[in-house]
Formats: C-alpha cells, sequence, structure tokens
C-alpha cells in the first residue's frame, strides 16, 4: 500500500473530471429551464397550432419561401380562416414577434443552432430604431 | 392491370390535346412584362437619378465606393456606350444618358447556365432570382451579354444606410439583379404597382406593362415610335425597350 497517496490522488482526478460538466454547469447557472421566451402581447394564437409551430415552423417557413420566391404567391390561409402576408420580417417579426433577440434568438441560442435566415432577412427593430 | 391499345391511343390523344390547350390558352391570357424607355424624355431631366435612388432604396441595395466591389441594378450609361453597334457618329442624341438594367431577355443565356436554378424565367417573362438558392459561381455572371449582373464580393450590409425591413438584403458571395419589383407586381389584395423606378420618374420616361395586351400603354408606344434593343444579334430577345 505504498502507493495510496497516488491511487487517491488519480481517483480524485478522475472524479472530478467526470463530474466536471455538473461543476461546470453550476458554476455558470445553467438550468434545465428552456428559454425565456417574450410572447407577444395582442396576438395569442400564431398562423398554426403552437404544438406544430415548435416543432416544425422551419418546414412552414420554407413552404412560405417556396411558395413566394418560386409560385409568386403571397397569401397565406391560416387554420382559422386568417389571412396572412407570407413574408418573415413584415409579418412574423413586425406584427408579432417583435424584436428577434426576445424570441427567435433566445430558443436557436439554447439549442445551439444558427439559422442563416439572418444573414439576409431584416431584424425590424434595429432597422426601426435607426429610422427613428 | 391491362390497357387495351385503343384505351391507351384514346388517352395518349387527349393528353396532347390537353397540353395543346393549355398552351394556346397561355399565349392568349398570358403575360409579358417589359419597359420603355424614352430616351428624349430621359434627357431632359438633367442630373436626375431618381428612380437609382427608388430602386436601390427598394431593394437594400449596397452603395459601396470601391467599384471593383459595386452592386448595382439599375444605373446610367451614356446611349453611345450602351448602343455601339447600333447609333452612327452623326445620331443626335449619343450622349444622352441609358438607363440600362436586367433585360429580362427573351432566350435568357443566364438561366441557361445558372446550375441550380436559382435564376429562371418565369411563366410572365420575368428573370427571377432565388438568393437562398444561388451559391456564388457566377456563371451568370459571364453569360449575360449586358453585365446587368452584380457579385456581393462582401457583405452588403454595412454600405446600406437606411435599410428597407419589407425587402431583404443580401448575403456575401450571391450574385445579384433587377427583378422587374416581383414583390410590387404580387401587390397587397392582388393590386399590381409598377416597379419602383418606374413610380419614381417624374418625366415619365419609364413605361411598363404587358405585351401580350395588344392595347397597353407599351404596346401602343412601342407601335408608334422608332424604338430599339440591346445587342438584338445575340438573339437574346431584351424585353427593354430604347424609343429614340
Amino acid at each position: 500500500m505504498r502507493d495510496r497517496a497516488l491511487i487517491y490522488s488519480g481517483l480524485a482526478v478522475f472524479l472530478g473530471l467526470v463530474t466536471f460538466p455538473a461543476w461546470h454547469n453550476l458554476s455558470t447557472h445553467v438550468t434545465a429551464k428552456g428559454p425565456d421566451l417574450r410572447l407577444p402581447a395582442r396576438e395569442k394564437q400564431c398562423v398554426a397550432p403552437l404544438e406544430y409551430m415548435r416543432s416544425s415552423h422551419m418546414s412552414l417557413l420554407i413552404d412560405w419561401r417556396e411558395r413566394v420566391v418560386r409560385a409568386g404567391g403571397r397569401d397565406f390561409t391560416a387554420l382559422d380562416g386568417k389571412h396572412y402576408n407570407m413574408s418573415l420580417t413584415p409579418t412574423c417579426l413586425e406584427q408579432c414577434h417583435g424584436a428577434k433577440a426576445d424570441f427567435c434568438d433566445r430558443c436557436h441560442n439554447y439549442a445551439a443552432v444558427s439559422p442563416p435566415c439572418w444573414n439576409c432577412h431584416l431584424d425590424s427593430k434595429p432597422v426601426l430604431r435607426s429610422a427613428r | 392491370m391491362t390497357i387495351s391499345r385503343k384505351a391507351f391511343l384514346r388517352m395518349s390523344g387527349l393528353s396532347c390535346l390537353a397540353a395543346a390547350a393549355q398552351r394556346a390558352i397561355g399565349a392568349i391570357t398570358g403575360t409579358r412584362w417589359a419597359m420603355a424607355i424614352d430616351v428624349a424624355k430621359c434627357l431632359k431631366q438633367e442630373n436626375c437619378t431618381k428612380c437609382i435612388v427608388a430602386c436601390h432604396q427598394a431593394h437594400n441595395v449596397p452603395s459601396i465606393p470601391d467599384r471593383s466591389h459595386e452592386v448595382r441594378w439599375i444605373w446610367k450609361d451614356s446611349l453611345d456606350h450602351a448602343f455601339q453597334e447600333q447609333l452612327d457618329e452623326y445620331y443626335s442624341l449619343r450622349a444622352a444618358p441609358a438607363m440600362v438594367l436586367c433585360n429580362h431577355c427573351e432566350n435568357p443565356p443566364c438561366v441557361r447556365v445558372c446550375p441550380t436554378q436559382a435564376t429562371w424565367k418565369r411563366e410572365d417573362g420575368i428573370v427571377a432570382m432565388d438568393w437562398h438558392r444561388c451559391i456564388g459561381c457566377r456563371y451568370c455572371m459571364a453569360a449575360c451579354p449586358y453585365g446587368s449582373r452584380s457579385f456581393n464580393w462582401m457583405d452588403p450590409r454595412p454600405y446600406i444606410h437606411n435599410p428597407n425591413p419589407e425587402f431583404p438584403t443580401r448575403t456575401k458571395g450571391v450574385v445579384e439583379k433587377c427583378t422587374f419589383c416581383t414583390e410590387r407586381l404580387v401587390g397587397p389584395g392582388g393590386h399590381p404597382r409598377p416597379p419602383a423606378c418606374v413610380e419614381a420618374c417624374s418625366g415619365k420616361a419609364l413605361v411598363f406593362g404587358n405585351l401580350a395586351d395588344p392595347h397597353s400603354p407599351i404596346r401602343e408606344l412601342l407601335a408608334a415610335r422608332r424604338h430599339i434593343r440591346r445587342k438584338p444579334e445575340l438573339g437574346t430577345g431584351p424585353n427593354v425597350f430604347y424609343i429614340v
């Protein structure tokens, strides 16, 4: 048992490494709670049911993109019969979700995805702010 | 499932008839968007850049001072330069300005070469662009005989001073050009508006209309006045006409 010190220090290093994610999350205050989204104040219903939007908004947006760019249409009729102009910045952001930083970005950052939509489509808030 | 020879022939014949009928109806009721530019009227408005400003503002076209990185949808050239091979040196309007933009050709060479169909010819004649699909290969720029296309060599956003949130910007690595304002032609509630440049022109030098309609103002103008197109010998069939 002359290697006791070596074994215990090795075990301590091993345990430290194995539990590192837990320590790291504790020190940076990461919780299991999802992102805190700012929801629209007025509108209660999105263009499609909440569950569908949560899981498949990207498919819906790609479908809108194809219909606007390739087929040249702009009008979208939702399930409840309401009509919407298929447009990311003027409809999604300006009518409901305000700045993308409070809604889109919070969830995308949480899920660690960076969709390229915003390389071209403008965030309405900075634009409106600079115009004032 | 079996099918008799008679039924097969009948179905084939009917399909061919239906396809032909669809094409015939399309030719009668179709749309062919085109533009006519009255050079003399344009000359009267000295140093006017209203159409350029309106277009570039509406479509978030960056104003990059370095000419090798310049992006433009519509710009001013001299008639002499735009029509080198058609106008002789004694023509009186040689120095007049000629607004040049994408010609929305009948046989667009850019569409032929695009490997991703990011640019294509719509049924109404407009050579449209899908910036989502553009991979920045610049084949279309090499194919276009009019130099109507610009490439984004860098992120254009720092050079867009007053962005229009209604229209997206482009990103580094895509090609862009005039789209004949397809977004305005759809219009809210189905009311098409003329392109931004046509609306901004105070001298009424730009006329936009449907060539397929024999009673449209553009058809009447073209019937009454002498007009030329850029490089007609190439067979691209430009849909931008210059009234000279």
